[in-house]
């Protein structure tokens, strides 16, 4: 307990004078990851009804779900619209983040901006305008139409993370390289992509969550055998509210817990 | 390269040729941006801008201001856009309130254990919103493990009415918008010179004047970038209102689907998004003024 | 290595602006074949954009610049095939120290053993033998250089362009890698432009360095001549120390506190002019000895022991006040009167110049 008399900072407050600020973040802390947890062992209850702490743990919710066509459709067409997206939208934002950060000056501010506007833009209104277009172009409906508008909602999450890469990279490296003989692209794919590998990597799993997350525009312009697993869960909880929806819970917080964790993994510049 | 001919009598030799290649490298830079720049333009600023076209058009199609009418006529619009500002304006003083001491404390912890409550902070961050509203109608309800705990540990006797409500929806979008205040704030809060709280208490300052004096202007930077950014998202709020809100929270972006979805009226809800497009925007405009767009764009992303 | 046959480089008139400021005016220069060049200046002068142009990663708005006969002001950088050393290395942090020296050999198609070969031997050269499988982030600061240089010859360019690459590293470290890049260069004989604000590195590692100074080319001269014959106020000021007294030039004669100056170069002009002395270029003189021409009287303000040197400052008959540098030594000592005390001082005739009038 001596821990409590010694002093937090510079300007020697001690621990034990502020315990009420850690007891405030704790509990804040908690109030943020918590509640979010009592999900998954919700979908191990027998009961039919939403019921936490389960009075009897049973897998018939995860069969229930492995039995319903509809929701392995949905699952199929989450993921397959998250990987697509991806597949769209990191390239694309890769290749803008690399222009703008060459041209810099007042175009590629207005560029950024531009691009960063979906995620300002209230997302009702990119949904309803999106469903609005693609009723004309006869895309409702479609895994296409979905990857497209899901694409333009994960780019500027993907350009924010690799241009915020990109302006602390050396660029002297870069010009090293072409100095040595390789040309532009030579040099950016040999020099420097592998040295912002860590933002490209998080740029993907970002891309790829914003897809498989998203609700509101998957409402709109999803449905029929490409409904996704969001528009799904959000009708069923309108509708009747089934365990089965803590087993989609479950298995999408593991999903986004499995990506975050394999871009901190795997994305870190090795070290010897 | 062939060798060039020099102009000997001109003082600028190759003057346009080097020009040529500047413009042209500007162009292959700018063709770069040109795929996300066309897909953003195709796929959701012309059919916005279609969209918005509808809120000028009457049922027959001839130019008209009726759907703006109507939303300063009718007085549900007003209950939609003062529920909007009540709930926004809620969410980011809570948030507020609630983040900025643990933004605080995370600053202060060393590296393992602040990545690691990051962590804590990012994973949230990171869940589907729909998942996140879910445990909460979970835990909310009536029989929920909220009610249960209290009324086992005597604190009240009936079950309170948390969810399907005002109150529901407000600790919902505060659930969800909190990692958008911590993240720019812990941010800021890294970026603070630890020397100046060592000169602050060398002057004479007690931890509370040091604080308030030193401390929390340098961290308001960061502050206002969060609060900014969870009252804009704030107001386009759907998912949660609807799910928690059990009917009874009608927030702008509620409406505007109301009026598709069940009344089929494009004209009031293109209207409406207008409206709210531009309260956005105001927001938006204002903050890029006070803290430069820059500090905005890096600080957060949309749920 | 082998003799790589160099080539020299003309500038003409090369001139680049940021808005108002010219970065460049109108620079012309040319570099000897196997010459080693330094560009001498302050920071803003233009010397690295100057490098930066010849190595083709800032564009001119116009001018010239030949390698040979070839013109490169329009050619890409990665096809000018000249090698390069940055400042902070810019050494690939994912690959070892083989793989960053290797790589120009591999963009060029060489065979792998070739590449083993040449790396090694390239290795050799820079004293890094059997360095090859180490990671950059294990070296130390001198190593990286010398593994950035390596990197840079290792394709026998017949250009080196070098932008301060020393100004990292602590001043013994510095002064030893100023000789070994004197010592590669001597045993490689490539042309080699090397980009400094340190004018005694320039003095000891040139043939001739050009002075620059807002965008133009101040005095382009070995540094002998430069430290001994400055051509202007700026490089007089720039390159050692210097002091200056106003003198008058009138009928073939200067003079100064009513006594002949005998000086290197008598201007055409009359008139007013600025003389230009070192201080360690005078002195000390008896007080008895005759007054004649080159003897300036004056009272000491003060004096400095600087460990090596003494340093001197008196205010001479006119005002004007001067710097006087001697030796330390007690002998050196035993020379200088008091402070407070008439002192006479002497030049010699070849180490005292006019500088023109507009200054430089």
């Amino acid at each position: 307990m001596r821990w409590l008399s010694r002093p937090a900072s510079a300007t020697q407050v001690t621990h034990g004078s502020r315990l009420w600020l850690y007891a405030l973040a704790a509990v804040v802390l908690a109030f943020l990851t918590l509640p979010t947890l009592v999900v998954v062992p919700m979908s191990f209850s027998a009961s039919q009804y939403l019921e936490f702490p389960p009075r009897q743990w049973s897998l018939r919710w995860y069969e229930s779900y492995l039995g319903s066509v509809a929701w392995l459709q949905a699952t199929r067409t989450s993921f397959a619209a998250g990987a697509l997206t991806t597949l769209v939208s990191t390239p694309l934002a890769l290749m803008a983040a690399y222009g703008l950060n060459t041209l810099r000056g007042r175009w590629a501010a207005i560029i950024y901006a531009v691009l960063v506007t979906p995620i300002i833009v209230p997302v009702i209104l990119v949904g309803i305008a999106v469903f609005y277009a693609y009723v004309r172009l006869n895309l409702v409906n479609s895994l296409m139409g979905i990857v497209l508008a899901h694409s333009i909602l994960a780019i500027p999450v993907a350009l924010m993370v690799i241009a915020s890469a990109l302006k602390s990279y050396d660029m002297s490296q870069e010009l090293v390289a072409r100095s040595l003989g390789a040309h532009r692209l030579k040099a950016f794919l040999l020099i420097t992509l592998p040295q912002i590998r860590f933002a490209v990597i998080t740029a993907v799993v970002l891309s790829f969550l914003t897809s498989f997350d998203e609700v509101v525009v998957a409402l709109f312009v999803s449905g029929g055998d490409n409904s996704t697993l969001t528009r799904n869960m959000f009708n069923a909880l309108r509708d009747q509210i089934d365990p089965t929806i803590a087993t989609i819970s479950t298995i999408m917080i593991v999903v986004s817990s499995l990506l975050l964790a394999g871009a901190q993994l795997f994305g870190r510049p090795k070290r010897h | 390269m062939r060798a060039h001919s020099k102009d000997p009598t001109l003082s600028a030799p190759n003057a346009a040729g080097l020009a040529l290649d500047a413009r042209r490298e500007r162009w292959i830079m700018l063709g770069l941006t040109a795929p996300a720049l066309s897909l953003v333009t195709i796929i959701m600023i012309a059919p916005i801008v279609w969209l918005f076209s509808l809120s000028l058009l009457a049922d027959d199609g001839t130019f008209s201001l009726e759907h703006y009418r109507r939303l300063l006529e009718q007085p549900s619009y007003r209950r939609n856009f003062i529920v909007t500002f009540e709930i926004s304006l809620l969410t980011t003083a809570i948030a507020i309130a609630l983040g900025y001491p643990l933004a605080y404390v995370l600053a202060q912890l060393p590296r393992r254990a602040a990545s690691l409550c990051l962590i804590a902070v990012l994973l949230p961050f990171w869940t589907s919103l729909l998942v996140r509203t879910y445990a909460w109608l979970v835990l909310l309800q009536r029989q929920g493990l909220i009610n249960k705990w209290g009324i086992a540990h005597g604190w009240w006797s009936e079950p309170l009415a948390l969810v399907h409500n005002f109150s529901g929806t407000l600790i919902g979008t505060v659930h969800i918008m909190l990692p958008f205040l911590i993240l720019p704030v812990y941010g800021t809060m890294k970026s603070i010179d630890g020397s100046l709280m060592n000169a602050a208490a060398n002057l004479g300052a007690s931890p509370a004047r040091a604080f308030w004096s030193v401390y929390f202007p340098l961290s308001l930077p960061g502050l206002m970038a969060g609060a900014l950014i969870v009252f804009i998202l704030s107001l386009g709020f759907y998912v949660t209102p609807a799910v928690l809100g059990g009917g009874k929270v009608s927030m702008v972006s509620n409406r505007i689907a109301n009026d598709i979805e069940i009344f089929f009226n494009w004209g009031a809800a293109s209207a409406l998004g207008v409206v709210l497009l531009t309260l956005t925007l105001i927001v938006v405009y204002a903050a890029a003024r006070l803290l430069g767009l820059s500090r905005i764009a890096g600080a957060g992303h949309a749920p | 290595m082998g003799e790589s046959a160099s080539l020299p480089i003309a500038v003409r008139q090369l001139t680049k602006a940021y808005g108002a400021v010219h970065a460049l005016d109108h620079v012309d220069l040319d570099v000897k074949s196997g010459e080693f060049l330094t560009l001498l200046g302050p920071s803003g002068s233009g010397k690295t954009t100057l490098l930066m142009v010849l190595a083709g990663f800032v564009r001119p708005d116009s001018g010239s610049v030949r390698f040979g006969t070839q013109e490169v002001v329009r050619l890409a950088p990665h096809k000018r095939n000249v090698g390069m050393v940055f400042q902070n290395y810019a050494l690939f942090p994912h690959m070892d120290v083989a793989a960053n020296i290797a790589f120009p050999l591999k963009l060029r198609g060489v065979r792998s053993e070739e590449i083993a070969r040449r790396v090694a031997s390239a290795l050799e050269l820079v004293q890094l033998g059997g360095y090859g499988v180490r990671h950059i982030d294990q070296l130390s600061g001198g190593q990286r250089q010398r593994v950035a240089l390596a990197r840079a010859i290792v394709f026998e360019p017949r250009i080196v362009l070098m932008d301060e690459p020393l100004s990292a590293l602590d001043k013994q470290l510095r002064e030893a890698m100023q000789l070994e890049l004197r010592r590669l260069h001597e045993r490689l004989g490539t042309t080699t432009i090397y980009v400094t604000h340190d004018q005694r590195e320039a003095l000891t590692m040139s043939d001739r360095i050009a002075v620059i100074n807002h965008g133009k080319v101040m005095q382009l001269d070995a540094p002998r001549r430069i430290y001994d014959r400055p051509a202007n106020r700026f490089v007089a000021e720039f390159i050692g120390e210097s002091a200056f007294l106003n003198v008058d030039v009138a009928a073939g004669q200067c003079r100064f506190a009513g006594r002949t100056i005998e000086v290197r170069n008598m201007p055409a002009v009359e008139g007013r002019c600025q003389l230009m002395l070192r201080p360690e270029r005078l002195r000390i003189l008896d007080q008895n000895e005759p007054v004649a021409a080159n003897v300036l009287d004056g009272v000491v303000t003060n004096m400095v022991f600087q460990g090596d040197t003494l340093l001197l400052h008196v205010r001479l008959g006119d005002g004007s006040a001067i710097s006087v540098r001697g030796p330390s030594n007690e002998a050196g000592v035993a020379k200088v009167p008091g402070i407070g005390n008439p002192i006479r001082l002497g030049l010699g005739a070849g180490d005292a110049i006019i500088l023109p009038a507009d200054g430089g």
